[in-house]
């Protein structure tokens, strides 16, 4: 029996509406109770030292839910491995994250979504795996959705790039809807993003850089509601479409409505569309491009108000890491994206929590339950009794500054490099397996 | 606010006792090594007196003695991208400083066989460069190869962001040409001058260069041109910039008038009618006598006569344009001394 006793501590499972001082015990990687202060007494007496943890100031959390991350293997091992991206998630908190399919090759088969989660690779916590929606990703022929999803996918996605086509999304919508998972689009009208590379406007112009339009966003997001509409009226399926990377105000009013319409829609924020604005780009910084790019000011203030509002239904980091010397380009050639899985919990605690007096229930959910939801994750995103014994411990008084150089991740492509966090994880526990202890 | 943005926000907006571009300036600059140049954002007001007055001085100059200001010294010249007139005047200048130069340029070096910009930069440091002259088609190259190299970079144009050697020698140009002290300015060096620029601002890195140094001497900056080549995202370059889309109005307000080429390497996928932009744009010799007799004519270059301006315009007495080009050989003798350190 292996068991780990969490005594002292703050519970915060917004799931089974819990918010107080709770001992937790953990066996054989589930969570077998949740007990008022002294109620595990005995147990304390029994289990030697090494297996309890005193949580004692701090925040007992479902360990934290990442639905979108790049981890480069196969294909692109220089700039990061399973094994060093799920250590970098489990720095930050993370006890579950979703691999986006942009390897190389690209995950589309059955044989590469398996070699992907086999054991042999490493990874630190709970790997999913969101394989092509399109073969090679390159929006023509649908993936076998079906034997994907027996081999473990949790949805599809062509992230990096959008379904296109209305033929081919509505097929993507269809046959995924059929399996029960979401189709997860990169929104982005590419047709008007030609040679862009970052948020159009004022500081775009003075750059001497083009500009990505919100309207590339927004279209996306309009036709693919369309198509939920067109579908839900016609094939006798309800579809799930799940918007990824939200960073404009355009797209989350056209989300909101289709929301209220009853349309089964679900998106995601990331960290950095609600801490930064197109003014980190500064002078040429490319550890500030990637794809959404950083949007005006007034898009953040709306990325914000949709998570407070539950527009947005959870945070995911697309974390995105690359090797120094490809981020040491020109700011047009430098690749897209920045990494996040270390610096979520910290700016979401410090942006959202204390800046704009989110509860902190709700940035669990944002980070845990509600992510697990929206990929129809069962026994993940909370502590009760039963579930997997997926735990973060952190002070979420704690101020720092995070440091690339320190990073678990093989990269160091972050705009946050030297940023005040508010929030610090202690340990992070994966099925019953302390993963990560500071 | 976050903490983050405030920070940016507080290098955009300036406050203390410096004005907006003056402490924007200061603060940029920090990153790349004494004497570069990289955009005009970068230069105070003194810098640009002091560039005028090293200008001058370097003018009146004994060839002889100009001659022995850079001897021993060693000036790389880095060109991505085609130019007559800056990569000549640049290289004369500094042979008439005395220094040694050598050219790479992207279609005869091992950029062709996938060297990085910062390797080029490395290998040409190296090499014995003390100062990088560089043209490339990417905005911010030059702030990289700054970066990466801590050498002086002279930013000859990148992409579509910065020319500063281009404004500055349009600076000294316009003073000249209004009979203005061009061996110094102040903050009203160009009270009551107003500069049309005409054309494809999008595109153009001497508009912003132009349209980010003028306002801050004291002109006002009317750019002109149709919303495909100016969108209104132009006026966030600063103070003292306006919006003009009649030819004919913002002529007729112009002391000087920068005629700008069609950048047709640049417009991506845009489908211009040329008669039509010929019609509405084009500097002809009727327009010009009819609405401004007086207003001195001004371009980059290259000029494609019978397009963007008429051939006799170039040639006629209003014209600056071989003014500008001679402008550009003294004002890069001042640029390079600065960049190496040498008083003249």
């Amino acid at each position: 029996m292996n068991e780990i006793l969490i005594l002292n501590g703050r519970v915060v499972d917004p799931a089974s509406g819990i918010d107080g001082p709770r001992d937790l015990l953990l066996r054989d990687g589930r969570i077998a109770a949740v007990e008022l202060p002294g109620a595990l007494a005995e147990f304390a007496g029994s289990l030697p030292k090494e297996k309890q943890i005193d949580a004692a100031g701090c925040v007992v959390a479902p360990g934290l839910i990442d639905i979108h991350v790049h981890l480069r293997e196969p294909g692109q091992t220089h700039k990061e491995t399973i094994a060093t991206g799920t250590a970098a998630a489990a720095a930050g908190g993370f006890t579950t994250v979703v691999a986006m399919p942009n390897t190389a090759p690209v995950n589309d088969s059955v044989e590469g979504l398996k070699w992907m989660l086999d054991a042999a690779r490493g990874a630190a916590v709970k790997l999913l795996a969101m394989p092509a929606a399109t073969l090679g990703s390159m929006g023509g022929e649908i993936a076998d959705f079906a034997s994907l999803v027996r081999a473990g996918a949790v949805g599809f996605t062509d992230d990096g790039k959008p379904v296109l086509e209305d033929a081919t999304m509505r097929a993507a919508l269809v046959a995924a809807a059929r399996l029960g998972v979401p189709v997860s689009q990169h929104a982005e009208d590419t047709r008007l993003t030609g040679g862009c590379s970052m948020n159009a406007g004022r500081v775009a112009f003075r750059l001497g850089l083009r500009g990505m339009p919100v309207e590339a966003e927004a279209r996306i997001v309009e036709r693919d509601i369309r198509l939920l509409r067109e579908i839900e009226r016609g094939e006798r399926v309800r579809p799930h479409l799940h918007v990824q990377h939200v960073s404009t105000s355009r797209a989350l009013h056209e989300i909101r409505r289709a929301k209220a319409e009853g349309l089964h829609v679900t998106c995601e924020a990331a960290p950095h569309h609600f801490t930064l604005t197109e003014d980190a780009v500064g002078d040429y910084d490319t550890n500030a491009k990637m794809n959404p790019p950083l949007r005006a000011e007034v898009d953040r203030q709306a990325v914000i108000e949709a998570l407070l509002d539950g527009t947005i239904d959870c945070i995911a980091t697309d974390h995105a890491p690359h090797a120094s010397h490809e981020k040491e380009v020109e700011f047009e050639r430098a690749p897209n994206g920045v990494t996040g899985l270390e610096t979520a919990l910290g700016l979401a605690l410090r942006v959202l929590h204390r800046e704009h007096g989110m509860p902190l229930a709700r940035v669990m959910e944002l980070m845990g339950a509600r992510a697990a939801a929206v990929i129809g994750l069962k026994e993940r995103g909370t502590l009760r009794v039963g579930s997997h014994a997926d735990v973060v411990i952190f002070d979420a008084a704690a101020e720092w500054n995070f440091t690339a150089s320190g990073s678990r991740s093989k990269a160091r492509n972050t705009p946050f490099d030297g940023a005040a966090m508010l929030g610090r994880v202690r340990a992070t526990i994966c099925e019953g397996r302390v993963v990560y202890r500071a | 606010m976050t903490d983050l943005t405030k920070s940016a926000a507080m290098g955009e907006g300036g406050v203390g006792l410096l004005s907006g571009a003056e402490s924007h300036a200061a603060a940029l600059c920090s990153a790349c090594a004494k004497g570069s140049l990289l955009t005009v954002e970068h230069l105070s007001i003194a810098d640009v007196a002091g560039i005028l007055a090293t200008t001058t001085r370097l003018e009146r100059m004994a060839a002889v003695e100009r001659a022995r200001l850079l001897t021993g010294r060693t000036i790389a010249l880095l060109f991505y991208e085609s130019s007559t007139r800056t990569r000549t005047s640049f290289e004369l200048a500094a042979k008439s400083l005395g220094a040694t130069t050598t050219l790479v340029s992207d279609k005869s070096s091992s950029i062709e066989k996938g060297e990085s910009l910062k390797d080029t930069g490395l290998t040409l440091r190296a090499l014995g460069a003390e100062a990088i002259v560089l043209r490339h088609p990417s905005s911010g190259a030059a702030s990289l190869l700054a970066r990466v190299t801590g050498l002086p970079v002279l930013n000859a144009g990148d992409g579509m962001h910065q020319h500063p050697s281009q404004a500055l020698l349009d600076l000294r140009t316009i003073l000249l040409r209004l009979g203005r002290d061009a061996s110094t300015v102040d903050a009203h060096a160009l009270d009551g001058v107003t500069v049309a620029i005409v054309g494809d601002i999008l595109h153009s890195r001497v508009a912003r260069s132009n349209a980010m140094l003028l306002p801050r001497l004291g002109a006002r900056v009317v750019l002109c041109g149709p919303v495909e080549m100016l969108p209104e995202d132009a006026l966030g370059l600063g103070a003292g910039i306006a919006i003009e889309r009649d030819f004919d109005r913002a002529l007729a307000q112009a002391d000087v008038a920068m005629m700008l080429r069609i950048q047709k390497e640049r417009l991506a996928g845009f489908d211009l009618d040329l008669a039509e932009y010929v019609a509405r744009y084009q500097l002809s010799a009727q327009r010009l006598a009819a609405i401004a007799p007086h207003a001195a004519v001004l371009h980059p270059g290259p000029i494609i006569r019978g397009l963007e301006i008429a051939g006799e315009v170039a040639d006629g007495a209003q014209s600056a344009i071989e003014q500008q080009v001679a402008q550009g050989l003294a004002v890069r003798r001042a640029l390079l001394a600065r960049a190496l350190g040498v008083q003249a």
